[in-house]
């Protein structure tokens, strides 16, 4: 939309100040530019916390866990349910967290236990989180305007009014860099150190009198944590829940870590943690560029597509150059 | 007391269907303390399939193991893996190719305790596991924030050996172990089995595809042939005979499977 005002401001200006003036306040195209950029931060700040999550089960794990599809409006649910009855923003994060731990505890269980396939198992949760979700929210489309969030309530009223605007950016930045400092502090635990080797060498953590089956499980219950803690907070700052929401995700958290990774593969000191949060941000920032230069958005999932086929070909390429054998979950491209 | 016993194993594959298969008709075996044994055979004779039974990667069909007199036979194969080390013909399946040799070590340092939420790599342990990556005389000792996956295939197998022992265990299992390397590095790592071994007092199973190794190193021979043992030949009878022998029977035993 304000690419829109900003390229009818170059042509008819008069237009959009009029358009503007319920804004009570005059916009020039640095505003609109500053907007946008806002909406890319925001939204990619979100979206890396689930990114980290299919970082977690995709790369380490080397398990292509659809059950994300499922994860992410699973948790949305759980916290729009919980905010509609009053319970507390941050409360309502951590429960969502922990409904997504639970369901990645059934795709772990579906495949290690009852050996299905990694992506069977993660089809099948996928597919009962969707009448879950639907039980959750009773209705497709829930609306929670009105209620306490994590951007409006609590600890984040400490900040001055008048960075009121900011206050979304302020709090998914902090939440996108503490949960990214929290998996990376896991990553170099002992029982983390076991989720890394179980995804590049199973035989190893076998021989190390380990259950390879129980770390795996872990690590799923660990990404659709991260996956529901996402959606959660996207439910509160969109204020409604959609159980579409979820349609794409493995695609758009999968796309975040492979052009994360492969934009910043030549810098050797940057975690992977990190890359993929830029990666997130990148990735959003092509959407809104494309949506901008006038695509349909119907046509969101279609792009979403073209993108992640591009990281991929690009990443593999870049792979291939260097030597190295292209290939998907491949964890030796990783940097803890 | 044997370490290890296999007690009348029975393992037959494809049970019932046309395609069954029997590798073991009470199959017998029995390795002592401090054994070092060597074990060769043609493909199919059952060398990889006792070690996989040994190991927990396969159930007989009847029969018993048994670890200094404990039945092992219901223990899953990581559970196994408290008391057996095992490495592989496979270089890369000892090691996390994506860790540094530090973390592989710390990693490996920590078999037998919980893996907690404490520090993955304690820095403290850094200069002791130079000390015995030194003793491998492969320069690792420089490398230790090198990835494995970076390392040759040699340089992985020693690495695989250290990490296989340097917590304590009761039997040590090498499945082919130097079979993907060149001859050179073979030999060394060969020279390095051994003394790891001898040094920690291991009883050790070899399983091999090269008769000189089998007859150069350790103190007892067994040669397999369609799931029974058809030499056994320990310490002074082991000491007596030579390669050309075991070559005789080999080639004897091949004429009569018509290879």
């Amino acid at each position: 939309m304000l690419i829109r005002h900003a390229k009818t401001f170059v042509e008819e200006p008069a237009k959009v100040f009029a358009e503007f003036s319920a804004w009570d306040e005059m916009r020039c195209p640095m505003d609109v530019f500053l907007e946008i950029t806002k909406g890319i931060l925001e939204q990619g700040f979100i979206y890396s916390i689930m990114a980290m999550g299919v970082y977690v089960s995709y790369q380490i794990l080397a398990f292509p866990d659809l059950s994300v599809d499922g994860t992410f409006p699973f948790g949305a649910a759980i916290a729009a349910m919980l905010l509609l009855n009053g319970t507390d923003p941050w409360l309502a994060c951590l429960m969502a967290a922990i409904g997504g731990a639970g369901a990645g505890l059934v795709t772990g269980l579906l495949h290690v236990r009852l050996k299905i396939t990694d992506l069977l198992s993660g089809i099948l949760t996928m597919t009962a989180l969707w009448s879950v979700n639907l039980a959750i929210a009773k209705t497709s489309l829930l609306s929670t305007f009105g209620t306490d969030t994590i951007f409006n309530s609590g600890i984040i009223k400490l900040l001055p009014e008048s960075l009121a605007p900011w206050y979304v950016l302020i709090v998914v930045f902090l939440l996108a860099m503490l949960m990214k400092l929290l998996l990376d502090w896991y990553l170099r635990t002992k029982s983390g150190m076991l989720l890394r080797a179980v995804g590049d060498n199973a035989q190893l953590v076998t021989s190390l009198a380990k259950n390879a089956g129980t770390v795996k499980i872990l690590g799923l219950v660990i990404g659709n944590g991260y996956t529901a803690f996402a959606g959660a907070v996207l439910c509160q700052q969109q204020k409604f829940f959609d159980v579409n929401m979820g349609t794409g995700m493995m695609v758009m958290g999968l796309a975040s870590v492979i052009i994360g990774m492969t934009l910043f593969r030549k810098m050797t000191l940057m975690k992977t943690t990190t890359m993929v949060v830029l990666g997130s941000i990148f990735y959003k920032a092509c959407l809104s560029l494309a949506l901008n230069l006038g695509f349909n958005p119907n046509y969101l999932k279609l792009i979403m597509t073209v993108i992640f086929t591009v990281a991929l070909v690009a990443n593999n390429l870049s792979k291939k150059k260097e030597g190295g054998v292209a290939g998907h979950g491949d964890a030796s491209a990783a940097r803890y | 007391m044997a370490m290890l016993q296999l007690q009348d194993i029975d393992m037959v594959f494809n049970p019932g269907t046309v395609n069954e298969a029997a590798i073991f008709r009470g199959f017998n075996l029995g390795i002592e303390q401090g054994q070092f044994v060597s074990v060769v055979g043609s493909n199919g004779s059952g060398k990889t399939t006792m070690l996989n039974l040994i190991c927990g990667s396969m159930m007989p069909s009847r029969g018993d193991i048994l670890l200094e007199g404990q039945s092992i036979l219901r223990l899953a194969e990581y559970e196994r893996a408290q008391f057996i080390g095992r490495v592989f013909q496979d270089p890369s399946k000892g090691t996390s190719p994506s860790m540094t040799i530090l973390e592989n070590m710390a990693l490996a340092d920590n078999k037998g305790k919980p893996y907690n939420l404490s520090r993955g790599v304690n820095r403290k342990r850094r200069d002791d596991y130079r000390a015995q990556l030194e003793q491998l005389h492969l320069g690792l000792e420089d490398k230790l924030d090198v990835r494995v996956g970076s390392l040759s295939g040699g340089q992985r197998q020693a690495l695989s050996l250290l990490i296989c022992t340097m917590t304590p265990i009761r039997l040590l299992i090498l499945d082919e172990h130097t079979a993907a390397l060149d001859p050179k590095t073979s030999e060394n790592i060969m020279i390095l089995t051994d003394r790891l071994v001898r040094e920690k007092g291991l009883t050790t199973l070899m399983v091999t595809h090269n008769l000189r190794f089998a007859v150069q190193y350790g103190n007892r021979l067994i040669m397999m042939d369609k799931g029974k043992a058809i030499i056994d030949a320990a310490d002074e009878a082991k000491k007596a005979l030579e390669v050309q022998d075991l070559v005789k029977t080999f080639s004897e035993i091949s004429i009569e499977m018509g290879n």
